[in-house]
């Protein structure tokens, strides 16, 4: 469904825990992922392009599911409406050199 | 009543959301329509940052000097966003003859273009990068070059076209371009939905191919997957771009402190097209050819690897016209993997021929109707 990105979100309204670290690895708090939202970025992938929330070592294990429980608040809607960011390879971080030993197909 | 703009651009890639601001700035009425959910999920996200003017063919390489001269030195201050640009210069490596050859024909290249680069030796690369392998015995060094984050500056474009009331709609596929009394003038998406404007702009990667045949337009390209990686953090090893002759890797350390590294297989023409998945293959290719010029990696991990689509063109460079059988149309497609370093400079062209203005540069290599018969 067509998303429109024009938006009147009213006045930034400052909560008591904007400072609390949401995603632990790149120290992303909670005020800086709703004022992301209210300046047009609406999806979990977009949010975590521009904070790095759930681009850590632990790749959004820990926070995945706060940072988009946030976005849908900020955009009222519904959590599970918002797709997760895509999970990637490697599932746990792993050495270069182990990665190098595979050669084919 | 339909929506009417001066400006509907297709596609919210970084082309697309920079030509928004540019246009926006201006004070023109703009819309983006964005075919996927995300803004900037496609090739704009996916690239590995390079901001690089050496190795373009000669006719892109006016573009990315004027960029990396006017454009990307104020980037972050214009759209109050930290881009995390570096003017650091950008090494090619070489580790046997026929590699010193390519990198050779490289700097001939660049020097005919008026381009600051020049062959080094194994001392002088190890000077400004330390951690080389003992087998590269000579670099091709342009000290102009750099990259930046292109997720922040696809974004950054976003997010100050936006704040200047460019509307951007995303969801939003586009199916068909409609003329009226043979200009370009309404752009129908899949829902039904159909707006008007004066100009329409199609910069949607290789989706471009489709949106432009429903107007008789075809521009001669292939979807190209391309893989990259990204580390864990680490502390400052080197700021250059870096890459090879042969490359078989490119990459750069981010500010983050993680290194992002992209590269080659070989199998890349024959990739499955569709969704972006990785192979099982270019990962481990690329980390033997990373390993092998920069041992010190080794034992760094790989927190993710991702794959992309690129639009390769016919002649692997892009489409930037208002072609003559279809007024009211711009064409901004086929980048060919070499589109994220242009982008503020391509942004500022398409705004002008939007407009219809003379570009500040010369575009006629980057024509429509360049294509002929090969035989």
């Amino acid at each position: 469904m067509s998303s429109e990105r024009t938006r009147d979100f009213g006045r930034y309204v400052a909560a008591a825990d904007d400072d609390v670290i949401i995603c632990r690895c790149e120290e992303v708090a909670k005020g800086e992922i709703r004022r992301a939202v209210r300046d047009g970025l609406f999806t979990v992938h977009e949010v975590r392009r521009l904070l790095r929330c759930g681009m850590g070592l632990c790749q959004g294990n820990t926070c995945a599911r706060l940072v988009r429980g946030i976005i849908a608040r900020e955009l009222g809607v519904a959590a599970d409406s918002l797709v997760e960011a895509t999970g990637r390879a490697p599932a746990r971080p792993l050495e270069m050199r182990v990665f190098a030993r595979e050669q084919g197909l | 009543m339909t929506d009417t703009f001066d400006v509907i651009i297709i596609g919210a890639g970084v082309i697309g959301n920079a030509t928004a601001y540019y246009l926006a700035r201006r004070g023109l009425k703009v819309a983006v329509l964005e075919k996927s959910d995300h803004i900037g999920g496609g090739a704009s996200a996916r690239n590995g940052g390079g901001v690089r003017q050496s190795g373009r063919h000669p006719a892109e390489l006016p573009l990315a000097m004027y960029g990396v001269k006017n454009l990307w030195p104020n980037l972050s201050a214009e759209l109050d966003l930290d881009v995390e640009y570096y003017r650091a210069g950008n090494l090619r490596l070489g580790k046997t003859g026929a590699h010193l050859d390519i990198l050779a024909q490289l700097v001939q290249s660049a020097e005919a273009g008026g381009l600051d680069m020049r062959l080094i030796g194994a001392v002088e690369a190890r000077g400004i990068c330390p951690g080389l392998a003992e087998e590269v015995i000579g670099a091709g060094w342009c000290p102009s070059d750099g990259h930046a984050n292109p997720l922040l500056v696809t974004l950054g474009y976003y997010r100050a076209a936006r704040r200047l009331g460019a509307r951007f709609i995303s969801g939003a596929e586009v199916v068909e371009l409609r003329k009226i009394r043979g200009r370009v003038a309404e752009v129908v998406t899949a829902e039904g939905e159909i707006r008007s404007a004066g100009r329409v702009v199609v910069a949607a990667g290789y989706e471009s191919r489709k949106i432009l045949s429903s107007v008789g337009l075809d521009v001669p390209m292939h979807p190209l997957q391309v893989e990259c990686l990204v580390t864990e953090e680490a502390p400052p090893m080197f700021c250059q771009m870096l890459g090879t002759a042969m490359a078989d890797f490119y990459g750069h350390q981010s500010r983050h402190g993680s290194f992002v590294f992209g590269g080659s297989h070989g199998y890349e023409a024959h990739a499955f097209y569709g969704q972006p998945l990785g192979t099982s293959i270019a990962a481990s290719s690329v980390c033997r050819a990373i390993i092998g010029y920069l041992p010190a990696l080794r034992e760094i991990k790989i927190v993710r690897v991702w794959a992309g689509w690129l639009d390769e063109c016919a002649d692997h460079i892009p489409v930037i016209d208002n072609p003559a059988e279809t007024p009211g149309l711009t064409v901004a497609c086929g980048f060919s993997g070499h589109g994220f370093g242009i982008a503020p400079v391509v942004g500022i062209l398409l705004a002008a021929l939007a407009t219809e203005e003379t570009p500040v540069l010369d575009l006629s290599a980057f024509r429509y109707d360049r294509f002929r018969a090969q035989v």
